[in-house]
């Protein structure tokens, strides 16, 4: 149509589109106005904090503002082979001086023996020398400084010093994964018998796949019943599904334990129908038995609320057209009943596998030394060594790891795909 | 090669849900083969549950149901090879129109060449040719419904049930779809067992029509036998509109009777009715009483028109007659209109033979 081009006037000649926006504008605003308070919410308590745990996670400030003249100078250490020149000792002296004189340079020491071993004791040699006065400032202070310590006479450890430069830096992160920054600034990986994030991260990744798989197995068949069982029937059924949502995780994990601890009843009952020894009993718990049986249990609602939600959708109708053309029941299950739940089972399985990948109380009660998760470490810096950098690069990279997760998902089956109620 | 009579025959089949109430009472029917015979009934008169049975969905309490002379009871669905039609289609709505078609086929192996040339016969049967690749929910409720027709006849199945397959389409598109299911029906002679509760569905479509009430087949017979000779007054007031007087028989002979109402007496024709005394309810079809009649009724009232409505191709007229005043005139309207007015007074007429005095209400 040749007037498709042109704009199309209300009757008082205001154009079309102009009137159309200013009519909704009232109406966007109100509607923001009702989303505001939410979003407000979110941004304080969910991307602000989010933003600090990865500025923590990368800040490396402290050093950088502890010795500004020694960077300064070590701007002119041109080869670093070598031993930095007389510049940048004369630089560390004084900013070591000016910590001592402000009780700071402990700090400085465990700060710097993290970044290499063994600082901790020259730091606190040069600062005896300081509180005794036995330096001489007129005089060489590479010559001096180096006499105090063969280790300040090693470039490798001023190349430790330099590295920790920058104000921001990645090496959490590397920790995180049992890699490390190498002196001479290229990756490298710790020792294999002291590799102990990578362990944690494979066995998080174990335990939840298997916790949402002993969740999908057990789940499907609940909420198919749940879905076709009659209303009077159904509904007790849900509120037996419901319940342990309305107990406290704390107590559900503590009657696991109360469950299967080697004196528990589990046993007992083992040990009763004779199954195993009495003075045999198996370990289940401080284990990755307890671990998944406990997960399993507290996750299963998580499984079967979507897939109930969708199960109600699908016709019974569809199962008998499905029979009445010829499939076996099998048959009619399998290509006809189970692809229509896809949707639920992708939402369920990736809530559970999400919710079980950062997973903490009951992995650090019912788990032990072997059942224990990535959170746990998490929490074991957080509140234990309090590295909370580390804690919160630890953090991130679950967050990420998440996020890929739902990505991966994402290609494969479809968001839109997802339906949880 | 002859039809057989009894190719589907329910033979004294009970059926109860909770051991309590009898859901389908005694149930006696034979379907010939290639024969389309109609289910028809109120909700929860057992009708649909009847099919269920013959589909294999639910068992029979007591009895025995039989296609083509071997006893089905104990078969399960899959292996009964009855196509099915359900209420609101039931297409499988993860696969194209082809693979809805395609899945009888493939669960029974048959070969890709053989599936691609039955899957095309069916759907031109229904005239959906290049509707392969769609998906259930891009089609409209119409083409939805030919695509579960052709789905349930694409593997040649001996018998075809249909559970109110047309209850969710408009009224124009259900009336074309009668017809086209009708010539379906006629073109490739299979039986076909339909259920409905619309009466002019089941009285346009059916060889034969049962109608059910209380698990009770009342009668079968074919559609203008049902629609003039009710056998009882359940069938008389559920087909067709129809006038009733309540009364009593105080005279009767061969194919006269006389039936004393409120006010007055008139004759009918005795159906159910055997002796004098019996209370019985006379049914008259509207179409059957005329208005001022040339010709010597046996029947001749004199009622004061309550209402004219206008229905398009005929008038309505409710008289006050005989003490009631729902009595129902059906006028066709034609050029030689009577002028019909609201507190008229009119003579109306009908034959006694007409007036079928059946069991009380």
């Amino acid at each position: 149509m040749s007037s498709e081009s042109k704009q199309i006037l209300t009757t008082d000649g205001i154009p079309l589109e102009v009137s159309l926006k200013k009519a909704e504008k009232k109406n966007k605003i109100k509607a923001f106005l009702l989303v505001a308070p939410l979003l407000l919410f979110l941004v304080i308590t969910y991307i602000f904090p989010i933003g600090d745990m990865f500025m923590r996670s990368v800040d490396d400030r402290m050093v950088t503002n502890m010795l500004p003249k020694t960077f300064k100078a070590m701007e002119k250490w041109e080869n670093l082979d070598e031993l930095p020149p007389e510049e940048v000792y004369r630089g560390f002296y004084e900013d070591y001086k000016l910590l001592a004189e402000n009780q700071q340079h402990g700090k400085l020491g465990q700060r710097l023996n993290k970044e290499k071993n063994g600082f901790n004791t020259i730091t606190k040699k040069l600062f005896r020398q300081i509180k005794r006065k036995k330096i001489d400032e007129s005089a060489s202070l590479k010559e001096q400084i180096n006499k105090l310590h063969k280790r300040w006479r090693d470039v490798e450890y001023w190349q430790a010093i330099k590295r920790t430069a920058p104000p921001y830096t990645a090496s959490k992160y590397l920790k995180g994964m049992d890699m490390y920054f190498a002196a001479d600034g290229s990756i490298a990986q710790v020792d294999e018998d002291r590799r102990i994030h990578r362990i944690l991260w494979l066995r998080t990744l174990e335990i939840a796949f298997f916790v949402t798989l002993f969740c999908f197995f057990m789940g499907y068949p609940i909420a198919h019943l749940l879905a076709t069982l009659p209303m009077k029937y159904s509904n007790l059924l849900m509120i037996c599904v419901l319940l342990p949502f309305w107990t406290s995780l704390l107590v559900r994990t503590a009657s696991w334990m109360i469950l299967l601890q080697q004196q528990g009843i589990v046993n007992d009952f083992f040990v009763m129908i004779g199954l195993v020894a009495d003075d045999n009993r198996p370990e289940m718990m401080y284990n990755k038995v307890g671990t998944y049986v406990a997960m399993t249990q507290i996750l299963l609602p998580f499984m079967v609320l979507p897939l109930y939600s969708v199960m109600k959708t699908i016709s019974p109708s569809l199962m008998r057209a499905g029979k009445s053309l010829g499939g076996t029941p099998f048959v009619a299950f399998w290509k006809v009943y189970f692809p229509l739940t896809i949707p639920g089972i992708g939402a369920g399985c990736l809530l559970v596998f999400i919710l079980a990948i950062g997973y903490y109380i009951t992995p650090a009660l019912v788990g032990g030394a072997s059942g224990t998760l990535i959170s746990n470490q998490i929490a074991f810096h957080m509140k234990t060594t309090l590295d909370w950098s580390f804690a919160s690069a630890m953090g991130l990279m679950l967050l990420t790891g998440v996020l890929v997760i739902y990505w991966i998902y994402n290609k494969l089956v479809g968001v839109d795909n997802i339906k949880l109620g | 090669m002859s039809k057989n009579p009894e190719f589907v025959k329910f033979d004294k089949v009970d059926k109860s849900y909770d051991g309590k109430v009898l859901v389908v009472k005694d149930l006696q029917l034979d379907i010939a083969e290639g024969e389309f015979i109609t289910m028809l009934g109120p909700s929860g008169s057992g009708k649909t549950t009847c099919l269920m049975m013959l589909a294999g969905f639910e068992t029979p309490t007591h009895g025995e149901i039989l296609l083509d002379g071997n006893i089905i009871s104990n078969i399960p669905p899959h292996k009964r090879g009855i196509g099915m039609v359900f209420q609101n289609y039931a297409l499988f709505p993860h696969m194209t129109v082809y693979e809805n078609l395609a899945f009888p086929l493939r669960v029974r192996k048959v070969e890709k060449d053989e599936i691609d040339k039955k899957v095309d016969k069916a759907l031109s049967m229904v005239s959906l040719n290049g509707f392969e690749t769609r998906m259930p929910a891009q089609l409209s409720g119409g083409q939805q419904q030919r695509v579960a027709v052709a789905r349930a006849l694409v593997f040649d199945p001996a018998v075809v049930l249909m559970d109110e397959p047309l209850g969710a389409l408009d009224k124009n598109l259900r009336e074309s779809m009668q017809y086209e299911i009708k010539h379906i029906h006629e073109s490739i002679g299979v039986t076909v067992v339909y259920v409905t509760h619309d009466q002019s569905e089941a009285l346009t479509m059916s060889n034969r029509i049962a109608v059910f009430n209380d698990g009770k087949v009342q009668q079968l017979s074919d559609p203008a036998e049902l629609y003039e000779k009710p056998v009882n007054s359940f069938v008389a007031e559920f087909i067709g509109e129809n006038n009733t007087f309540n009364g009593e028989v105080v005279d009767i002979d061969k194919d006269k009777c006389k039936v004393k109402l409120a006010k007055s007496e008139i004759l009918a024709n005795p159906i159910s009715v055997k002796s004098k005394g019996e209370k019985t309810t006379v049914s008259l079809r509207p179409e059957r009483a005329l208005i001022n009649p040339t010709d010597k009724m046996d029947n001749m009232f004199t009622g004061k028109i309550e209402e004219v409505i206008y229905h398009g191709d005929h008038t309505r007229v409710r008289l006050n007659l005989l003490g009631s005043s729902e009595f129902i005139l059906k006028v066709p309207n034609s050029t030689s209109n009577l002028e019909l007015k609201v507190s008229q007074d009119i003579n109306i007429g009908w034959n006694s033979i007409d007036a079928r005095a059946l069991d009380p209400k």
